[in-house]
């Protein structure tokens, strides 16, 4: 069964969730068409059809940086552990790994790097802004 | 050079212990081929037809001595003792173990380099012109402008799965030498009216199958928008490039497909919220780049007169460039002697490269995209002095820009992708002409060779383009002119039906048969002939008249 990884941890995905509608987003889908309903959910989740399919990030980055999400932001389908470090950068903090992955092993990915040129979700500021402060 | 600071320098250390982490996964059975394949290729790693290959990254070509010497002890050590320098300003090393290319990588990033997103459906490696810095018709320093995007584009996170790979060229002086019109972006440093630097953008030019001219996107882009802009090119295409076909996925495609003003205007809709963001560029970071570069202690000297006739002015003519600070010139040091692979160079050839650019040339060089060498700051008074040397290493051969100075990839010989060798191809063609003097009659001729339509020899823009081609198991050629890589950029046209291997050299010799034959004065390049006259006649001279006998079918030189 798949994993959930939230917030840094394992989860499990039978443990309760919140109440709430939940928005599903596929690859092609364009966040500002639903941009109305985004106040009222309680998680969005961007669907990855392809490990190397990678309209999401753009997604997740819209959807933080643009339209000012600040729920829960899933990534989910083919999820692996090497995508999530950039998952991350753009902007999910909720990974529902595929079945196969190791969840321990997954958890390392977020230290893959620590830090980026860009800015990004995680980063709003890129790097050149904040060599100055 | 430029030089890491610390922040760069962890960040190759970090993708190194990656790295290998991912490959010490993949040998346990944790990481399934097809995973492993999408983040090898991030670090330029191929499983080729004989063996793997490792492109190394030269960012925009530069290279310091100390790097070409790690670049040859690796050679030696995990290869067998060559490198090949490619068209886009890499070296591929063709022969490494799967199991020592995470040590390889620990290696590069000791001397400030890496693989990084040198393969991959990524931002690749940013080229630039050969001479940037040391131009006389110079408007900016391009090599800034890759360093700033190149650290942009570097674990993009955005960016990291796009449709396709992502090639960008930058050109920094009047003169294009960077080919920006055949790239995904294509970056022209001009001046506005009020002399602020800005670029010139062009979008959806590329090589391939599907070869195109890129079209200008915008005419003038003032410098602090740069990375801004680029971030809203990407994110139209990370979002709508094709996904379903491998062979549409280009940006050509979708700028083709949505044709370039509604293109034009869904990357302004997508900048408008980007426009004046944090990532816009500061003149303290432009300034705090351009600084971490080191610059040659010229020395003020005046610039010396011609050489007299003979060898040495023969191959000065040819292989010695113009240099924007008087007494100094820039050097071409040609990878292209008959006999060797184009752009190929030995451990040995390194080393003693590496010790030539220490003594004449401020320890650096730079790679071409048309696979040669260059000294960028070699003083007049010691040109002689260096001939001598590169003469005795084989790298002397003035034949830049003439026709022996052949662009191949790596071909059937060594690439799984290819339908046809390159490399014995150009040897033939360069064994035929091998008469220096009548190299230079014939004048400038950029002749390229690709070993399929992937187009890594970028046949499309040769003045005579060569292709192999698969017929039912065998390696035919198919041959174009009239290309041009210089603005304005030209593709070139298919003459006709596809010849054997053994007649393409003959083929080569009608075409200049008939050039010279044509031609209008001696400044009228080939390439030119072609454009007046068109390429019926040439056809006609190759194929001959539909009622005369068959094309010539012997060997030649065989």
């Amino acid at each position: 069964m798949a994993t959930l990884i939230r917030r840094g941890a394992i989860a499990s995905l039978s443990a309760p969730e919140g109440a709430g509608a939940v928005l599903r987003l596929e690859a092609h889908e364009d966040p500002a068409a639903h941009a109305h309903r985004l106040a009222s959910v309680a998680r969005i989740e961007v669907h990855f059809p392809k490990f190397g399919d990678g309209r999401g990030y753009s997604i997740a980055r819209l959807l933080r940086e643009r339209h000012g999400y600040r729920g829960e932001l899933r990534a989910v389908g083919d999820v692996a552990r090497d995508n999530l470090y950039f998952m991350a950068q753009c902007g999910f903090d909720a990974f529902e790994l595929r079945a196969g992955e190791d969840a321990q092993e997954a958890l390392s990915a977020f230290h893959d790097f620590s830090e980026a040129y860009q800015a990004s979700a995680a980063r709003p500021q890129p790097l050149f802004r904040r060599r100055r402060a | 050079m430029y030089l890491y600071d610390g922040i760069d320098q962890r960040l190759v250390d970090e993708r190194v212990a990656q790295f290998r982490d991912q490959t010490r996964r993949f040998l346990a059975g944790k990481l399934s081929e097809d995973d492993f394949k999408a983040l090898r290729l991030r670090n330029g790693l191929y499983i080729q037809r004989y063996a793997p290959m490792l492109r190394i990254a030269i960012p925009y070509g530069l290279l310091s001595a100390t790097q070409l010497r790690t670049l040859a002890g690796l050679a030696r050590r995990y290869d067998r003792g060559y490198g090949h320098f490619s068209t886009r300003q890499n070296l591929q090393l063709n022969w490494p173990r799967l199991e020592d290319v995470p040590e390889m990588l620990a290696e590069l990033a000791d001397v400030q380099m890496h693989a990084i997103q040198t393969s991959g459906n990524c931002v690749r490696n940013v080229t630039t012109d050969p001479f940037a810095g040391v131009a006389a018709d110079e408007i900016v320093d391009s090599f800034v402008w890759c360093e700033l995007i190149r650290q942009w584009s570097t674990f993009n996170p955005e960016f990291t799965y796009l449709p396709r790979k992502f090639k960008i060229a930058v050109s920094g002086a009047a003169a294009d030498r960077a080919a920006t019109f055949v790239h995904d972006i294509g970056l022209h440093a001009r001046r506005d009216a009020a002399g602020e630097v800005g670029f010139r953008v062009i979008v959806g030019g590329g090589l391939g199958r599907a070869p195109m001219i890129g079209r200008v996107i915008r005419e003038f882009l003032p410098w602090r928008h740069l990375l801004t802009y680029l971030d809203a090119i990407l994110r139209v295409y990370n979002r709508h490039g094709r996904r379903d076909n491998i062979n549409k996925a280009r940006i050509k495609i979708l700028v083709k497909e949505r044709g370039i003003e509604r293109f034009r205007a869904e990357v302004d809709a997508e900048w408008a919220h980007l426009e004046n963001g944090p990532a816009t560029l500061t003149e303290e970071e432009v300034r705090r780049v351009e600084g971490r570069f080191t610059r040659p202690a010229y020395e003020a000297l005046a610039d010396r007169p011609p050489p007299r006739p003979g060898a040495f002015a023969a191959w000065h003519r040819r292989n010695v460039h113009r240099h924007k600070r008087p007494g100094y010139a820039a050097v071409t040091l040609s990878l292209k002697k008959t006999g060797v692979a184009p752009g190929d160079l030995t451990a040995e050839q390194m080393d003693a490269v590496a010790a030539l650019a220490e003594r004449y040339s401020f320890g650096e060089l730079r790679v071409t995209h048309e696979q040669n060498l260059v000294f960028a700051d070699v003083r007049q008074d010691a040109l002689e002095a260096l001939w001598r040397e590169l003469r005795a290493l084989g790298l002397a051969t003035p034949n830049i820009g003439l026709l022996s100075n052949i662009i191949a990839c790596p071909g059937g010989d060594f690439c799984s992708l290819a339908n046809a060798k390159s490399i014995p191809v150009a040897e033939a063609i360069q064994r035929l002409f091998d008469d220096l003097d009548y190299l230079h009659d014939i004048g400038e001729l950029d002749l390229n060779i690709s070993g399929c339509m992937n187009a890594c020899g970028h046949h499309h823009v040769g003045h005579i383009g060569i292709l192999g081609v698969d017929k039912s198991g065998e390696e035919w050629y198919q041959v174009e002119i009239g290309g041009s890589q210089a603005a304005p950029a030209a593709l070139g046209r298919v003459i006709g039906p596809a010849f054997a291997r053994h007649e393409v050299p003959w083929v080569v010799e009608r075409l200049i048969e008939l050039y010279l034959a044509e031609r209008e004065g001696e400044a009228e390049r080939f390439v030119d002939t072609v454009h007046r006259i068109g390429i019926e006649p040439f056809k006609e001279h190759v194929y001959g008249h539909a009622d005369t006998p068959r094309r010539h079918r012997e060997p030649v030189g065989a």
